[in-house]
């Protein structure tokens, strides 16, 4: 055996790693038994010791909702075209709660988990996965609420599906993307200096008032704000749902084209700041 | 022939002291420019070798460096060496935690890191869903666990609670669950830190058990991690002993365990008490010196059993009297086990009052010490806080003596103590 040679060797550890070795998909496969638990417990431990349980995964946004109706809706009286104000705000918050979820639990990945981290190894990805993972079937319940309202209003008449709602599966993994990319980037970015932290929720409410939640895409005018909006990449998914649930608002290629390159990118640079800090963070943290 | 299934070569580890701060800030951009031109980073080049005792210079200290060692197959390596050697960092690297500054380490095979029992169980998931996840995520796969699930239940002996959620574990079960999910895992190479130090006498006996089952049967290689140089003589097979983050000495472990018993009598001659850093004291207490008197009242640190000799501690302290004073001395022999545990309170009971600056005096009227190098560790405490305590204070040798006065000296290396002894034979 020749020592100098490092194919005889299963592992070398050495002080950096270029991102195509920290993303093996052959070392994250190994470990997907751990991704499944991890979700598993997410879900699990979250609703331990509460009598309705699973239910609060309805709860909380049918709450949510009735609130936006209550303020948006009667108070400030903000349009929602033709659409039924309920169902829209349900149809906007749906995707847009499942990002905003991915984004904060993902961007806390490193600094919740500091004692699982600095005790073992595992390929640190499988966390921010398993976040997406957990939050994902999260959506998957409240898309079923979702749809019984709409069935419902469907039914009264008002409404109106159309094809591009079939679409629905890649709006849902745009947003897993967008959401796990812009938490790994921020997580990787507190690692050493938290003052990002601070704005964190600040940030992800305001980029909510950026996107057609509230309000249909055409309420934005033709002015700066209707650019604003279209900046945020959630905008054109959301709205793209919403087009597909009631045939009212904007589905425009070029948007959602958009948001995919926006995609491309970030989750390019997310992998590369999430490798390089990967093997240092416990050092800084 | 064995093979050789681990490779340290050149591994530096270098972190950088105090505070994360705008400081840091300014050495970060320095580096990345220095990075963006081209250069070597900048900081790489100074720190300071990891002494804590005296106050760096630098803002970086290299915790680990030149680190070179091979492990052969089936090995069990013991990595010993005083608290801030550089040890658990050496850990850190090998299971990959953190990453090494500089230099490599070649594997083959899989290798799985225990530092601690129990990792990323959740409290409100039961001892089984526990086992599951503890259990993936020390790299075991479902199935794997799924065959192994009844031997790891039974060996945690908490089959009764089993589905019941861990929050409501004493926290001996904790470990033992934690412990018997560990001791089934079936890498090549097992790193493995003080874990051991938990549990009762019963379970750690179970647990060296395992871990000799696992090297000497399974013949898989372990890298073991401990402060108890006992058990570093009983479980491995090869030393190594870190000092001030660099390698100070390898080969077996017997060797390795002597040349650190030998380099902590060395520390203790060359050291004053009042320069020695590392003891625990408080602001009412403190000791000023310790040493041995022979029955003709002459200080020295060279003894035959049988003789008279006084522990003498000179200590002063700012409270006009002392009371409740307890004053605890633990007699060590070369290789670090406890010989006797001396404590005034239980040999006199507690007095009215004690000056408040003085010299303590305990003295054994013959010395029942067979022959050897002996440690003292100081440890007083006043009303139940501590008010001064230093491991490994003072040394002293003890030579062979007729301490039974029969004119037939007892056999070196036989025993520790003499016992005061009477036979008849009828």
């Amino acid at each position: 055996m020749n020592p100098t040679d490092n194919n005889d060797w299963d592992l070398v550890i050495q002080p950096e790693y270029s991102w195509r070795q920290n993303f093996d998909p052959k070392k994250i496969w190994r470990y997907r038994d751990l991704l499944v638990l991890l979700v598993k417990r997410d879900l699990v431990a979250v609703y331990k010791q509460t009598i309705l349980g699973p239910l609060w995964f309805f709860i909380q946004p049918l709450l949510t909702t009735i609130m936006f109706t209550v303020v948006f809706g009667n108070i400030a009286k903000i349009s929602t075209g033709e659409v039924p104000s309920t169902v829209f705000y349900m149809g906007g918050l749906l995707l847009w709660s499942y990002f905003a979820d991915v984004v904060s639990k993902t961007s806390e990945a490193f600094i919740t988990n500091q004692n699982l981290f600095s005790k073992v190894y595992f390929p640190r990805i499988i966390v921010p996965l398993s976040m997406a993972l957990s939050n994902l079937i999260k959506l998957g319940i409240q898309s079923l609420m979702f749809a019984g309202f709409f069935i419902y209003y469907y039914c009264q008449g008002g409404i109106s599906p159309n094809a591009t709602l079939l679409l629905f599966p890649v709006y849902v993994l745009m947003t897993a993307l967008l959401g796990l990319s812009f938490g790994m980037i921020i997580s990787s970015m507190t690692v050493k200096y938290r003052d990002l932290r601070f704005l964190i929720g600040f940030g992800i409410e305001l980029l909510k008032f950026a996107a057609p939640i509230i309000y249909p895409l055409s309420m934005a005018g033709d002015g700066t704000f209707k650019w604003v909006v279209l900046t945020n990449p959630m905008s054109s998914v959301i709205e793209s749902f919403k087009y597909g649930c009631f045939s009212k608002g904007t589905f425009d290629w070029s948007h959602l084209g958009y948001s995919l390159l926006f995609l491309i990118v970030i989750l390019f640079l997310a992998i590369r700041s999430f490798s390089k800090i990967e093997k240092k963070f416990i050092d800084t943290v | 022939m064995t093979n050789i299934v681990l490779q340290a070569e050149n591994i530096a580890k270098q972190y950088r002291l105090g505070e994360v701060g705008t400081g840091t800030l300014s050495h970060d951009l320095n580096r990345w420019w220095a990075r963006a031109r081209g250069k070597e980073d900048p900081y790489l080049k100074i720190g300071d070798k990891n002494d804590r005792t005296v106050a760096s210079e630098s803002d970086y200290v290299w915790v680990l460096k030149d680190i070179n060692f091979q492990v052969r197959q089936g090995d069990v390596l013991g990595i010993i060496g005083k608290n801030g050697a550089g040890k658990s960092t050496l850990l850190k690297v090998l299971s990959q935690i953190t990453a090494p500054t500089t230099g490599q380490i070649k594997v083959k095979g899989r290798i799985a890191a225990l530092l601690e029992v129990g990792t990323g169980m959740h409290p409100e998931l039961t001892g089984r869903e526990n086992i599951y996840l503890n259990g993936s995520i020390l790299g075991m796969t479902r199935r794997e666990i799924t065959r192994k699930l009844d031997d790891i239940i039974d060996f945690s002996g908490c089959a009764k609670y089993v589905d019941t959620p861990v929050k409501r574990y004493s926290s001996g079960m904790m470990v033992r669950l934690g412990f018997a999910v560990a001791s089934f895992l079936e890498p090549e190479i097992l790193i493995v830190d003080e874990v051991l130090a938990v549990g009762d006498a019963e379970f750690q006996e179970k647990a060296i058990g395992r871990m000799q089952d696992v090297s000497s049967k399974e013949g898989r290689t372990v890298l073991f991690v401990s402060h108890n140089l006992l058990s570093v003589r009983n479980l491995c097979k090869t030393g190594l002993v870190l000092d001030k983050g660099h390698i100070a000495y390898t080969g077996t472990a017997d060797e390795a365990v002597d040349y650190y018993r030998g380099s902590i009598f060395e520390n203790i001659a060359k050291t004053d008490l009042t320069e020695r850093t590392e003891a625990r004291t408080n602001e009412y207490f403190t000791v000023k010196n310790i040493w041995f008197e022979s029955d003709a009242g002459e200080s020295g640190d060279h003894f035959v059993s049988g003789d008279k000799v006084s522990v003498c501690i000179a200590y002063e302290s700012q409270l006009p009297e002392l009371r409740f004073l307890s004053v605890g001395l633990g007699l060590y022999d070369f290789q670090g086990a406890m010989v006797s545990d001396l404590w005034n309170v239980s040999a006199e009971g507690y007095r009215a009052s004690y000056p408040s600056t003085g010299v303590i005096r305990c003295t054994f009227p013959r010395l029942p010490l067979n022959e050897g190098k002996y440690s003292l560790s100081i440890y007083v405490t006043m009303k139940n806080t501590v008010a001064y305590a230093l491991a490994n204070a003072a040394s002293f040798k003890v030579t062979q003596g007729d301490y039974f006065g029969t004119g037939v000296t007892p056999q070196i290396g036989k025993g520790r103590v003499f016992l005061e002894q009477v036979w008849s034979f009828n």
